[in-house]
């Protein structure tokens, strides 16, 4: 039996999808059977974020409402042996499914795969309680800003109240050099405010973007300053024990030289 | 010194990162008890009918807010007081 882990945020646009993206890819690199399950429906990214949009033929209310098996409606990353897609509908919307569907969808598909990863839609209604009604443990992704870290907290609640107990949090998009001098809150402060276990930190990165342009996630390039940083949080999901490294601000050569030979922090 | 150094340097010792901690502390507070800003304002209202009973207060300078002090919470009441009044009687 697999492990179902869902991407959660409450709020938008602090990069649930890309790391969903992103450590499904990365789990793929290190050999593992993986299928990210998009269930924001009416609003779907993964496939585009992954690059699979032209490749979607069924979709996840599709299997749930039984027009195709489950098999079908999975698409095969071409480039990594063992990722898949389930697609979300886009012309539909969240009430097309149901939280027991979703337990149903998840238990099948962690009897094939060692990781079913959902991405999760923001808010607080019915999207997030179907996306999480199946998932063994909760991964929250947050920014460090007081909106992001607020509804982190929110969601915290929220899970706990299901039975979701202990989510492990992500900080994306931290800039060193702010935190350097005094203008974004540290990890140290995010921990404190929201008492959860840290399981990584992505310090900003171009490379995000253009890897989205492209649809290459960017943790398969040893470029990007967040591919190892999303490489240590895949490796700590499958249970290693890889300590976490602080940013600096480092702009030095040493620094670069680290991240041209992949040895980047995170 | 050191911090007019750091001023010149465009380092603040205390950048925003303190404001944003101490708004999100209290937000969270609220959010956490969940009760409404209409329950407050309830509660601050009858606070000011109380007190008034002793002293006359300045309403619009007065705070009432929740915080969290180590492992519990607590009500923070800022009163300013204009002038006390003698002689006063418990109501009821």
């Amino acid at each position: 039996m697999g492990e179902v882990i869902v991407i959660t945020s409450g709020k938008g646009g602090v990069g649930k999808t890309t790391t969903t993206a992103n450590l499904g890819t990365g789990f793929a690199l290190i050999g593992k059977k993986v299928v990210l399950v998009d269930a924001d429906i009416g609003l779907r990214n993964l496939d585009v974020v992954m690059g699979l949009e032209n490749r979607i033929v069924y979709d996840l209310v599709d299997v749930t409402e039984g027009n195709c098996r489950l098999k079908q409606a999975l698409i095969r990353d071409k480039r990594y042996e063992t990722l898949y897609l389930l697609p979300a509908a886009q012309t539909r919307d969240k009430n097309a499914v149901n939280p027991e569907q979703m337990k149903q969808l998840c238990r099948e598909l962690s009897e094939d795969f060692d990781y079913v990863l959902i991405d999760c839609p923001a808010g607080i209604e019915q999207g997030f309680k179907n996306a999480i009604a199946g998932a063994d443990r909760a991964v929250i992704v947050t920014t460090p800003e007081v909106s992001a870290v607020r509804d982190a907290d929110r969601i915290i609640g929220l899970l706990e109240a299901e039975g979701k107990h202990n989510p492990k949090l992500i900080v994306n998009r931290i800039r060193p050099s702010m935190v350097k001098r005094g203008d974004m809150m540290d990890i140290d402060d995010i921990i404190d405010i929201l008492a959860v276990d840290l399981l990584g930190i992505i310090p900003e990165d171009e490379y995000i973007v253009i890897s989205t342009n492209r649809g290459e996630p960017a943790v398969v390039n040893p470029a990007s300053a967040a591919s190892t940083a999303y490489k240590n949080i895949v490796r700590r999901l499958n249970g290693e024990n890889v300590p976490l490294i602080k940013f600096d601000a480092n702009n030095g050569i040493v620094s670069k030289l680290k991240r041209f030979f992949g040895f980047g922090e995170g | 010194m050191l911090d007019l150094i750091q001023k010149m340097l465009g380092r603040e010792a205390n950048g925003s990162k303190q404001i944003a901690k101490d708004r999100l502390r209290l937000v969270l507070v609220h959010d956490r008890v969940n009760v409404s800003p209409q329950f407050m304002e309830f509660l601050k209202e009858d606070m000011i009918k109380v007190i008034s009973n002793y002293m006359e207060i300045n309403e619009r300078e007065m705070e009432v807010n929740l915080t969290q002090t180590n492992s519990s919470v607590a009500l923070v009441a800022s009163i300013p007081v204009n002038r006390m009044k003698r002689g006063a009687v418990p109501a009821e």
